[in-house]
């Protein structure tokens, strides 16, 4: 009964879709209060919606209701409570409900929190997220429909793939949807601009809190599924390249770069067609990210369950999209002027150079992700393009943007001064060359080029710390003035100091586990030692014990340090029943230099086990620099100065320096 | 504003990263036995099975493959090697067998040039793209460089009443 | 060009809206002429064109025959790499035991069929009755190279499923597979009469690909000779 209830609301908020789509429209257009004012409830109504039909899936999932097919088929009473929660956006048909339940909460987070919006912008907007909203639960209700029954309904699911059953992969998906679907809010305000003719700097302002929600979500949801692959894939591995991995990273990129240019736009009144027309690249990226995943064109570690009806239907949708999208655009922005100028050594500057790296950077990993279909297609000729290439490419266009990243803040807006702003960095030059050089004093026989990637990351930490300094006239005023200054700085400018550090941070991670990670991979009877990176462990033997819906068998070692005991580490190897499948479990010490990372390999014949060793160091550098990233998007967001609906300040009240 | 990043930092920067990221990837599948004595031969091993993509699992190296073929072709390379084959020969003999599908890191051909040089001409083609939009308004704004029309009034209007 | 209907809309709402009129009248929609426009325009279609030739591709990939995850073999057009493979033994045929194989087997002259299967593989159970009919409708060479397998497994799996294969070797280090580009079991070559690789299947075979496949392939070798 549930199900059907759940069912009906999905058929129902598809015609509420429909109508919000329309209507509001219709009202813009007309010029008609009554139709436009449509819009509100109806977003309401389709989260409302939308969210019971969440919650019948759900309540099937904890009920273990296997009389639906979806349940039977990914999940098992044995399971956890948390993954049988979890479960619900595990699979295809359940995820997908969940990306149009997003939708709707950000439709109807607009209604609610818009209010300083043009009526006629508000309708419009309204109306584009409806449409998407609509194509989509199409989609649903013609070829996913995650409420079908099964008659008799089975006594037992088949499960949830075990190497989904964890913490960080539980939260990840909703992450990442509320990153790609949260760009549709920038998507629907450039169409609806463009429909309106209308491109402003208040624009800029209405979008940017939109895009950094979801830009904070998309950063949090892919470093948790870099960490889950870091300590579930058994290797350290943490990122791989893989065309999944690249349409979340796609978006990504250009949404950072949305970021950026609205700042222009807000201010400047400059680069408006531009960021209009990143804008709607960026939630295209999004989109094609999830044809990419579910048509199966592509084959890749994570892909869903590959139906090729799906695949067409989902172009389709493209098709309407971003074409429309695209065409309105062509249409348009010949007619939108540019606004004001500056000189190339200036904030905006520094911004425009950030939107071109991070273009390219994002266009090299579009290239490179379809290359071989393109190939294949023209040619015949089957090629691979795998990580070596993207780190070769990828690379190179980050290394002017890290250099670049400090100079933007400390230049000012029209025009700047680079001796200046290189005077106020000499604190960072400095660190970066001590970082350097200490680099290569201490690991005199790495890669030569780690040190500078160490000096790349410390300078951009380093000159985003000057920055701020110089902002409270750090050593230049008396103390008082400095609390002053710093209790009086915006906090959406500790936000950007605090994300461009965990850039830096990230750096030092990527560089430092990359660059001088340390193996052993060996077979330990009972009893043995081993040395790694300063680290002596003690194998003690194996351990078997039983999980809730698994068998474990972990090996225990004994881990210190200049002969003090540091820790035991209890690599492990589970045997799932339902499905029947085995995973490993690192055995990971953390500390400031690095991870000690331990997997249990399999038994020997004469009783010893293959164990492999890792010290990965700086490697949580990697996801701590993501954290900060994502804590200064919140703090940017609480900025008074950024919050929807906040009265507006005179529009010359640009930041002082 | 054609040179002023260009020139900096493009060559510092192929440089840079081109080694700092390239190729270091852990492993996961390599077992105790297949590892080599020889150190040095052993690193150029696991250089070459990064670069060799296992064709069973689908995007992964054999470095980071479990599955058999990975392992018989991981065993394969260090069997090479130790016969005394450079590391092209190495990457040669698997070509010949499994086609140019294998290598992670596609050769630059004529199939492949326009995927090599898609960074370089995209880098161009955005900054060209931006840059004129850019100068475009500058042409229509027609004032000095900084000043909107209505500043440059206002500049105006004090610049006589000093006058 | 577009009317200026917008223009008009715009500051109307510029009005009623949020943003101070001068502000908003600066950027409104204007209409551009002269060439710089028509420029403009092109460049204005380009991400939709780009945009195009992407959909364009997604619909080939989705409409393209076949498994994506299958490539093709580089050695078709190549000579059969040289087997040197020990016999599986115990394996009786007619009172002969059934023999290893050779360089000599290949390129005598007429085409062979050489199939690579394992006991532990489930789609060669599929497969296996295929081979014993194709070798009883045609009387086809075929040699069988029994990939990574328990002899004792392998021998049961033939007297269960019949022998098609007129000689065998044993791979049990999986070097014949990579010396034949083999990546999945089972895999199927036909090399023809001067031991050139004619034709390769990837997966099991069905009495459908014996049919159009592997009859033409083993035709058209045959005819060369």
């Amino acid at each position: 009964m549930i199900a059907e209830i759940g069912h009906f609301c999905l058929v129902l908020a598809l015609l509420v879709a429909a109508v919000q789509t329309i209507l509001p429209a219709l009202g813009a257009h007309w010029r008609e209060p009554r139709l436009m004012a449509m819009a509100e409830p109806a977003a309401l109504t389709q989260l409302a919606l939308l969210a019971l039909a969440f919650l019948a899936l759900m309540h099937a999932y904890v009920t273990s209701d296997f009389s639906v097919a979806n349940t039977w088929e990914n999940s098992h009473t044995l399971k956890p409570m948390l993954y049988k929660i979890s479960g619900v956006w595990g699979n295809h048909e359940g995820s997908m409900l969940l990306w149009v339940l997003i939708l709707a909460l950000f439709g109807a987070a607009v209604a609610q929190f818009g209010r300083n919006l043009p009526a006629s912008l508000k309708a419009n907007v309204l109306a584009v997220q409806a449409s998407i909203a609509f194509g989509f639960l199409l989609f649903i209700v013609a070829t996913s429909n995650p409420f079908a029954r099964l008659d008799p309904a089975p006594l037992e699911g088949r499960g949830l793939n075990p190497i989904l059953q964890d913490p960080a992969l539980a939260f990840h998906p909703p992450f990442l949807y509320a990153g790609y679907v949260g760009f549709s809010m920038a998507f629907s305000f450039a169409v609806a601009a463009l429909i309106e003719g209308r491109i402003d700097s208040a624009w800029a302002r209405w979008v940017r809190p939109w895009t950094l929600a979801a830009w904070m979500c998309l950063t949090i949801g892919i470093a948790m599924g870099s960490w889950w692959a870091y300590y579930e894939l058994g290797w350290g591995g943490w990122w791989f390249w893989d065309p999944v991995e690249n349409a979340s990273f796609m978006p990504w990129l250009a949404g950072t770069a949305l970021l950026h240019s609205a700042v222009v736009m807000e201010k400047r009144e400059a680069l408006k067609i531009w960021t209009i027309l990143l804008a709607i690249l960026t939630f295209s990226l999004s989109l094609m990210g999830t044809f990419l995943v579910r048509s199966g064109i592509l084959s890749s570690v994570h892909a869903f369950a590959v139906d090729p009806k799906r695949g067409v239907f989902i172009l389709g949708l493209l098709f309407i999209y971003i074409g429309g999208a695209l065409s309105l655009y062509s249409l348009r922005a010949g007619q939108l002027r540019q606004g004001g100028i500056f000189s190339p050594i200036s904030r905006e500057g520094s911004l425009v150079l950030n939107n071109i790296l991070l273009a390219t950077a994002t266009g090299t990993v579009l290239v490179g992700t379809l290359y071989p279909l393109a190939l294949e297609a023209l040619t015949g000729a089957k090629i691979s393009v795998g990580a070596p290439y993207f780190n070769m490419t990828f690379g190179p266009l980050m290394v002017p943007l890290l250099l670049a990243v400090p100079f933007g803040p400390l230049l000012a807006w029209k025009r700047g001064d680079l001796a200046a702003a290189m005077e106020r960095l000499l604190a960072a030059i400095a660190a970066a060359t001590v970082a350097a050089a200490l680099a290569l004093a201490f690991f005199i026989r790495g890669p030569w080029l780690a040190p500078l990637g160490i000096a790349l990351g410390v300078w951009v930490i380093a000159g985003t710390l000057c920055e701020l300094a110089f902002r409270v006239k750090f050593l230049r005023a008396p103390w008082s003035e400095v609390y002053r200054r710093l209790a009086n700085l915006p906090r959406a400018s500790y936000g950007g100091t605090l994300a461009h550090a965990g850039l830096g941070l990230m750096v030092l991670g990527i560089v430092g586990t990359t660059a001088w990670q340390s193996e052993k991979i060996l077979t330990l009877r009972p009893g043995e030692h081993v040395d790694i990176a300063g680290y002596s462990l003690e194998f003690k033997g194996t351990l078997p014990s039983q999980g809730p819906n698994y068998s474990e068998i972990s090996g225990v070692l004994a881990v210190s340090r200049q002969g003090r005991p540091v820790t035991e580490l209890t690599p492990s190897k589970r045997l799932y029943e339902t499905p029947r499948q085995s995973t490993t479990e690192a055995g990971i010490h953390v500390s400031w230099r690095g991870d000690l990372y331990t997997v249990l390999g399999d038994g020997q014949a004469d009783g010893s086990y293959a164990i492999r060793l890792y010290f990965n160091p700086l490697v949580r550098f990697i996801w701590l620099g993501a954290i900060l990233m994502f804590l200064g998007g919140g703090l940017s967001l609480s900025d008074r100065r950024l919050r929807v609906g906040a009265p507006r300040r005179a529009p010359t009240a640009v930041p002082a320096e | 504003m054609h040179h002023w990043h260009k020139g900096l930092c493009l060559v510092v920067a192929l440089a840079l990263a081109s080694l700092v990221f390239a190729g270091f990837g852990p492993a996961v599948a390599i077992e105790p036995d297949e590892i080599l004595q020889d150190a040095a031969l052993e690193s150029r091993a696991r250089q070459i099975s990064a670069d060799l993509r296992c064709l069973v699992c689908q995007n992964q190296s054999i470095d980071d493959s479990s599955a058999s073929l990975a392992k018989d072709l991981r065993v394969l390379v260090r069997q090479r090697l130790s016969e005394g084959d450079s590391d092209a020969d190495v990457r040669a003999f698997v070509v010949a067998r499994y086609g140019e599908f294998v290598l992670l890191r596609p050769p630059l051909s004529l199939r492949t040039i326009l995927l090599w040089a898609t960074p370089f001409l995209l880098l161009a083609f955005i900054a060209q793209a931006i840059l004129r939009k850019l100068n475009a308004a500058k042409r229509e704004t027609g004032g000095v460089a900084g000043l909107t029309a209505d500043e440059q009034k206002r500049l105006d209007t004090i610049l006589k009443r000093d006058a | 060009m577009q009317d200026e209907a917008p223009a008009r809309r715009m500051s109307t709402q510029a009005a009623t809206g949020s943003r101070p009129t001068e502000l908003a009248a600066r950027s409104a929609v204007e209409p551009a002429v002269g060439p710089a426009a028509a420029s403009a325009r092109t460049a204005g279609l380009l991400p939709l064109m780009i945009f195009a030739a992407i959909a364009g591709l997604f619909a080939f990939a989705l409409m393209r025959p076949g498994d994506p995850s299958k490539i093709p073999s580089a050695l078709i057009g190549r000579a059969a790499p040289p087997l040197t493979l020990a016999a599986l033994e115990g394996v009786i045929e007619k009172g002969q035991p059934v023999p290893g194989l050779t360089p000599a087997d290949v390129a005598r002259g007429s085409p062979v069929i050489v199939n690579f299967w394992a006991s532990w593989c489930i789609p060669c159970v599929d497969e296996h009755p295929v081979l014993v009919a194709l070798k009883a409708r045609t009387g086809a060479t075929i040699y069988g190279i029994n990939h990574k397998d328990q002899s004792a497994n392998a021998r049961r799996f033939l007297a269960r499923y019949g022998n098609p294969f007129a000689a065998i070797g044993t791979d049990g280090n999986g070097r014949a597979a990579i010396d034949w580009g083999v990546y999945g079991m089972p895999e199927t070559f036909i090399v023809d009469g001067a031991g050139i690789i004619v034709f390769k299947h990837v997966g099991p075979l069905t009495p459908h690909i014996v049919e159009t496949a592997i009859l033409p392939a083993l035709e058209k070798a045959k005819r060369q000779r």
